[in-house]
């Protein structure tokens, strides 16, 4: 019977090479969804999807940059006050959230928002044959349904990013002069003399690159949902979107560091 | 005003669909094995054979959604499988497709679905996309339902309505996976007729159908295709299927009950066990 039991190298090895294949489809994909933008049409379906994928997740954003800008103004002053310095409060939640949470938490708020349900709804249709039905009809179902994605996020994830570090540094405001009295003038300057260009224009990056990454993964576990070994029918699209939702969170953290250390 | 008139000036070639010795199916498991026929051009083709012996499967592959483990698709004389990718488009751009759920897209409503062919590959003003689509509908009998969306309709609606677009294009080509079941009989009745229209006034249209409706059959097939056990029971005109001497074929066409008698029972236990769930 021990004959039958896979080599423990095996079995290490073989989730690591369906990773590293689905990683190489998954840049295939993005790279195929990339030549496809050209096509018919586009500007109509990417708006569309622009108002899908930025209204669906628009307050949300509000309500959690508010809060984060709230908290962090909190955090911060109790941190700084303890060396005399919190006077810097304004830097210190511009900064954290310009360069980093804004980026991370709002591609994490849209992967949930938005993300989970472009991956249930190219699943369905992918279960109901309606992209069969696309390409039977020579309309590329690539271009149809996942390059409008792919260029809508680069349009919304940056939006929504500016909207978050803007929602946060007044959340960061409120708690920091309101609630805990600090001067308001100070506040404004610190975040006016301390942020660089470089640092939005990082934020910028990430928030492109996120935008890429979650639209993709999304897509491409929806679109390539008949191919789930673990499941098939109704519950591949169920685990297909909790997949396309834990694959976008990994791949934004992994992101994240990469760009972080090539950007300071 | 009506679509129905063929384009004279310049009709495109009937193709007939060529199957040379396939054996396709899903993973590692088969489904048919060596089918061999040529659907005619220009004439109505019926696919017939039980539930679950392949006959969507056998057109998931005539579409080119699948390949073929072994044996060759033509269509007019060009094998599907070893085109360039641009002559493949060509190719399914003559293709006018029937899924067996209808396959409309969710987000769409029907007329939209219907017009989606003529707005994608068409620069046919929204007028005129608007007067073929609601000239489709009214051939399958939706022309009230242009504004609801595919999940407010029953199934048969849908499928009338899958009709209506594989149809709007006027493809030389017709596929149609079971048109008629889920159909009362007079839809069903005006389905076929559909059909028969359709053959008669554009007569390079090759049309397949899969079917177990054998009534149907007998009203619209020139060829008949019938499958059994992953193979071909039978393969020829309408005329000589009634002729054959192959008994699935009798059976079949008599829908006669299968010779070998149901042998699973049930265990006395399960038996009481149900009756008492009945009948506590
Ligand atoms: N995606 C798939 N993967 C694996 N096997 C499949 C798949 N689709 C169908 N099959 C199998 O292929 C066989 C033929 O299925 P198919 O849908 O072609 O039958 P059918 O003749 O169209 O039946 P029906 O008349 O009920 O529509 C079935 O045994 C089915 O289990
Ligand atoms: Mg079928």
């Amino acid at each position: 019977m021990a004959l039958n039991r896979p080599h423990i190298l095996a079995a290490l090895g073989a989730p690591v090479i369906d990773f590293t294949q689905s990683c190489g489809a998954l840049f295939l994909f993005t790279i195929e969804a990339f030549r496809c933008i050209f096509a018919r049409h586009m500007l109509r379906r990417v708006a569309w999807q622009v108002y899908v994928i930025g209204a669906k997740s628009f307050w949300l954003i509000l309500l959690i940059g508010l809060f984060t800008g709230m908290v962090l103004g909190l955090q911060g002053y109790y941190a700084l006050v303890k060396f005399g310095a919190d006077g810097f409060l304004g830097a210190a939640v511009a900064l954290s959230l310009i360069r980093e949470l804004g980026p991370v938490l709002t591609a994490i708020m849209i992967t949930g928002r938005a993300g989970s349900s472009i991956t249930a709804e190219i699943g369905v249709m992918r279960i109901s044959d309606q992209i069969d039905a696309l390409d039977v009809m020579d309309i590329n179902s690539m271009s149809y349904l996942v390059s409008p994605r792919l260029v809508a996020s680069l349009i919304v994830f940056p939006m929504l990013t500016a909207i978050f570090d803007i929602i946060g540094i007044i959340g960061g405001y409120l708690t920091g002069t309101v609630l805990l009295g600090l001067n308001q003038g100070v506040y404004i300057a610190r975040v006016h003399s301390s942020v660089e260009m470089l640092d939005v224009r990082g934020g910028f990056i990430k928030a492109i690159v996120f935008g890429v990454l979650v639209s993709m993964a999304c897509c491409y576990m929806g679109y390539f949902v008949h191919q789930r070994r673990d499941s098939a029918g109704p519950e591949a699209v169920s685990n297909a979107t909790t997949a396309a939702v834990v694959l976008s969170c990994v791949l934004i953290l992994m992101f994240d560091y990469v760009l972080t250390s090539f950007l300071l | 005003m009506n679509s129905l008139q063929p384009n004279t000036d310049n009709p495109p070639a009937p193709w007939n669909i060529e199957l040379d010795g396939l054996c396709l199916g899903y993973g590692d498991t088969v489904v048919l094995e060596e089918v061999s026929d040529i659907l005619p051009a220009g004439e109505i083709s019926v696919i017939l054979g039980g539930s679950g012996c392949g006959k969507s499967t056998l057109l998931r592959h005539i579409l080119g959604l699948n390949r073929p483990f072994k044996g060759r698709i033509r269509l007019g004389g060009k094998d599907l499988f070893a085109l360039s990718p641009k002559e493949f488009r060509k190719v399914r751009r003559r293709m006018g497709v029937l899924f067996q759920d209808g396959a409309l897209l969710g987000s769409l409503t029907l007329a939209q679905n219907v017009g989606l062919p003529l707005f994608e590959h068409t620069n046919l003003p929204q007028r005129l996309i608007d007067e073929v689509v609601d000239y489709n509908l009214s051939l399958v009998g939706l022309e009230k339902f242009r504004d609801y969306f595919p999940n407010e309709l029953s199934g048969g609606m849908r499928k009338r309505a899958g009709l209506a677009r594989a149809m709007v294009m006027n493809p030389p080509l017709l596929l149609c996976d079971e048109p008629t079941s889920g159909l009362d009989p007079i839809n069903s009745a005006q389905m076929d007729h559909l059909l028969l229209n359709l053959k008669r006034n554009f007569s390079y249209m090759t049309i397949v159908v899969v079917s177990h409706d054998l009534s149907s059959m007998q009203k619209i097939a020139d060829h008949v295709l019938l499958l059994n056990r992953g193979r071909v029971a039978f393969a020829g005109s309408k005329a000589d299927v009634w002729k054959s001497e192959d008994a699935y074929v009798k059976d079949f066409l008599e829908r006669k009950e299968p010779l070998e008698t149901h042998t699973h029972t049930l265990s006395a236990e399960a038996s009481r066990a149900l009756q008492r769930w009945i009948d506590p």
